[in-house]
């Protein structure tokens, strides 16, 4: 395919080394962003699940209460950690793909810039009260509007990237990428809209939106690292085109329809929830043929996820994904709702896909591209280790006792014999082991952050090696 | 070129297609019930709503009661099945999606004393032990014992009283707790 002459855009091919040089700034200040977003969003979630257990915790100080400090959380590290270097990572892979210079280099940064001061001011108005009172849309519209266009900037950025590409075929990430910067923009805009305004329908729309925030933006970006990272790595081409092929458009066409399977017995039009239903049992085909995919390329190479730190990070991400989205398949019938909805259940599953998937790809791919970035390498082997370990460990401690809980609490709340408060005491030792869990997340985080400090400031010498934990494999 | 405009043309339209069905034709189909009712909000109603949302107390609550038969919210008096029709068009809408706390859909039924959800917004462990929900102390203000004479205290057990002051509700408090009342369930013209 042809590429164009954009003065900005250096059309001919170009070395590997010439598109990071282009990719350092705006790439770097996003991750940079969002690992800033990532600290100030644990230390909410610390102060969200101890409250929870402790309720008198901070209690006097309405900025604090739990019912405002949580939804910030969600809203940090959504908009904030994950959007911002699930954004920078997007953009780095589509330079990489395309084989072309990312553009707009300069507004990319200004709105980056923009993108941070909306998420301060968006903390400052839900910490005080202004909230927009829907779940995973807490910040007020105006707020909402001001992030979404940023990303919508940066989306036309990847736009000019897939016009002016210097590659022929475009391979699987880039579609999911390509998709995840059209379906974000509309998503917020349509969010935004104040068609919406009676009670039952825009409880549709919140789940609408939510389930496909999650769906269309953070998936499409974790499964294109996943696709880009794991061949890489392991150094071999991906197991099959055409899986490849059935796994993006069967997500395409059957995640955008999941959103109801969180209204499942309220108000809402039961036909509406049966499709969502539906769909979500029929997302099992694309998250097996994904799975299938990425398992066969790995086989045979499973030394190189003992070796290589980012290999280690996307796996378990891409091993949680699939886990995650069976659970959530298994979740949408009828019956398996009937007990977890409502309950910590739901909690946990949510942080093995926005944790156990999303984030843990995220941090692989930082571990590959910042040194690329900032031609620097990983100032220790062992704090890398610490990371993985304390994520790894903390959301397992996390989610399977948090899981244990929810469906105690479900099964109590379901037998009417059952005092109420029962069903409030049974749940207390899971949200203490949550946030013992959640202290060992945050360790990790500060090491990460830490590590990310050093790379970025380039403190130190400049270690010989690329980090790898056995020096006979090489990443490239 | 063909190709990309394929590729965008079909990630749009995927979208679109789920966009209409699950946000637009609700809209169409439940919209004009809950516009055909005359709910009569009062301002304390409306305000106490405001102040539900801004104190987050969805995190907790939820205010959807399942159909009989499916899970036991009928058999723990919650009420009957919610309605499109029950939410006195206020929103955001606070269907809720978790159950640390009982849902509210009928509490105003259920405990209809002013009273007790004054103390129990103030400080929830006094009149329910044990209880992990948060106390909203900013809803209150403490005074002198002899100030305000024709305001009366909350009547706190004693491990909650302040030796010398008395503890009353502001208008806040006031509107939160009107509006917790107006939940019973009762929708002008639906009465079954
Ligand atoms: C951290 C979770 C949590 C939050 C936030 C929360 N609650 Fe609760 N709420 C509970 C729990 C647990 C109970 C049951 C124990 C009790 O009565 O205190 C409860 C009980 C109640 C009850 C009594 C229900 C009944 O059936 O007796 C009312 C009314 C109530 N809450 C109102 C509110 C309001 C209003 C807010 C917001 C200002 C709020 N709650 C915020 C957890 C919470």
């Amino acid at each position: 395919m042809s590429s164009g002459h954009l003065s900005e855009i250096d059309s001919s091919v170009q070395s590997i080394r010439f598109l990071d040089g282009k990719a350092r700034y705006p790439v770097l200040f996003l991750i940079a962003s969002g690992v800033l977003w990532l600290l100030f969003g644990s230390l909410l979630a610390l102060l969200a699940s101890v409250k929870m257990h402790a309720p008198e915790f901070l209690g006097q100080w309405s900025f604090l209460t739990f019912g405002r400090v949580r939804p910030l959380h969600l809203n940090t590290m959504v908009y904030g950690w994950a959007s911002m270097t699930g954004a920078g990572v997007a953009l780095w892979l589509l330079s990489r793909t395309l084989r072309v210079a990312i553009p707009m280099r300069p507004y990319i940064i200004g709105v980056t810039v923009i993108w941070n001061i909306a998420l301060f001011v968006g903390s400052i108005q839900i910490l005080s009260g202004f909230t927009r009172g829907i779940e995973w849309l807490e910040f007020p519209v105006s707020t909402m509007i001001v992030i979404v266009w940023c990303i919508l900037v940066i989306g036309i950025a990847a736009m000019l990237m897939l016009f002016y590409r210097n590659v022929k075929t475009l391979y699987v990430s880039v579609w999911y990428i390509i998709a995840a910067f059209l379906w974000l923009p509309l998503l917020g805009g349509v969010s935004s809209l104040p068609i919406f305004n009676s009670p039952t329908v825009q409880a549709g729309m919140n789940w609408w939106f939510a389930h496909n925030a999650l769906g269309l933006w953070f998936t499409p970006i974790g499964l294109a690292a996943a696709y880009y990272f794991i061949p890489k790595v392991v150094g071999r081409p991906i197991y099959s085109y055409g899986l490849s092929l059935l796994g993006f458009w069967g997500l395409a066409l059957f995640y955008n329809w999941n959103g109801f399977h969180h209204l499942i017995g309220s108000p809402l039009p039961t036909w509406f929830v049966t499709i969502s239903i539906a769909a979500s049992v029929m997302m099992i085909i694309p998250v097996v043929v994904v799975a299938v995919n990425h398992h066969m390329t790995v086989v045979g190479s499973f030394s190189a996820v003992k070796h290589s730190p980012t290999l280690r990070f996307v796996v378990f991400g891409a091993m949680s994904y699939t886990f995650v989205s069976l659970q959530g398949s298994l979740q949408a019938l009828r019956s398996t709702n009937e007990v977890i909805h409502f309950t910590h259940f739901v909690v946990a599953h949510a942080h093995i896909g926005m944790y156990a998937f999303v984030t843990m790809m995220l941090f692989g791919s930082c571990y590959y591209i910042l040194p690329r970035l900032t031609n620097w390498e990983w100032q220790s082997h062992k704090l890398i280790k610490a990371h993985f370990w304390l994520s790894a460990i903390g959301i397992i401690l996390y989610t399977v006792p948090l899981q244990i809980g929810g469906v105690l609490q479900g099964l109590a709340m379901n037998n009417p014999d059952i005092p109420f408060m029962d069903t409030m005491n049974l749940t207390i030792p899971y949200l203490i082991a949550r946030s013992v869990a959640g202290v060992l997340l945050t360790a990790g985080h500060l090491i990460f952050a830490y590590l990310v400090v050093r790379i970025v400031s380039k403190v130190g010498l400049r270690p010989e090696a690329p980090t790898i934990w056995k020096k006979t494999l090489k990443e490239t | 070129m063909v190709r990309n405009w394929i590729l965008l043309f079909g990630i749009i339209a995927v979208f679109a297609i789920a966009m209409v069905g699950l946000t637009i034709l609700p809209k169409l189909v439940v919209d004009p019930r809950v516009e055909a009712v005359d709910y009569g909000n009062t301002f304390e109603i409306v305000q106490g709503h405001a102040i539900y949302v801004r104190e987050g107390c969805i995190y907790c609550h939820s205010m959807q009661v399942r159909p009989e038969g499916f899970g036991a919210d009928f058999e723990r008096g919650w009420g009957r099945a919610s309605e499109a029709e029950d939410y006195r068009n206020l929103t955001p809408h606070l269907l809720g999606t978790m159950r640390t706390g009982p849902d509210l859909s009928n509490i105003g039924s259920r405990q209809p004393s002013v009273d007790w959800h004054m103390i129990h917004l103030y400080q929830p462990r006094a009149v329910s032990e044990g209880s992990i929900m948060p106390p909203y102390p900013w809803l209150f203000e403490v005074v002198n014992e002899t100030a305000r004479p024709n305001r009366e205290g909350l009547s706190l057990p004693e491990e909650y009283r302040i030796p010398g002051k008395k503890v009353i509700p502001t208008d806040e408090a006031r509107y939160l707790v009107a509006f917790l009342l107006s939940l019973n369930q009762q929708v002008p013209g639906m009465e079954d």
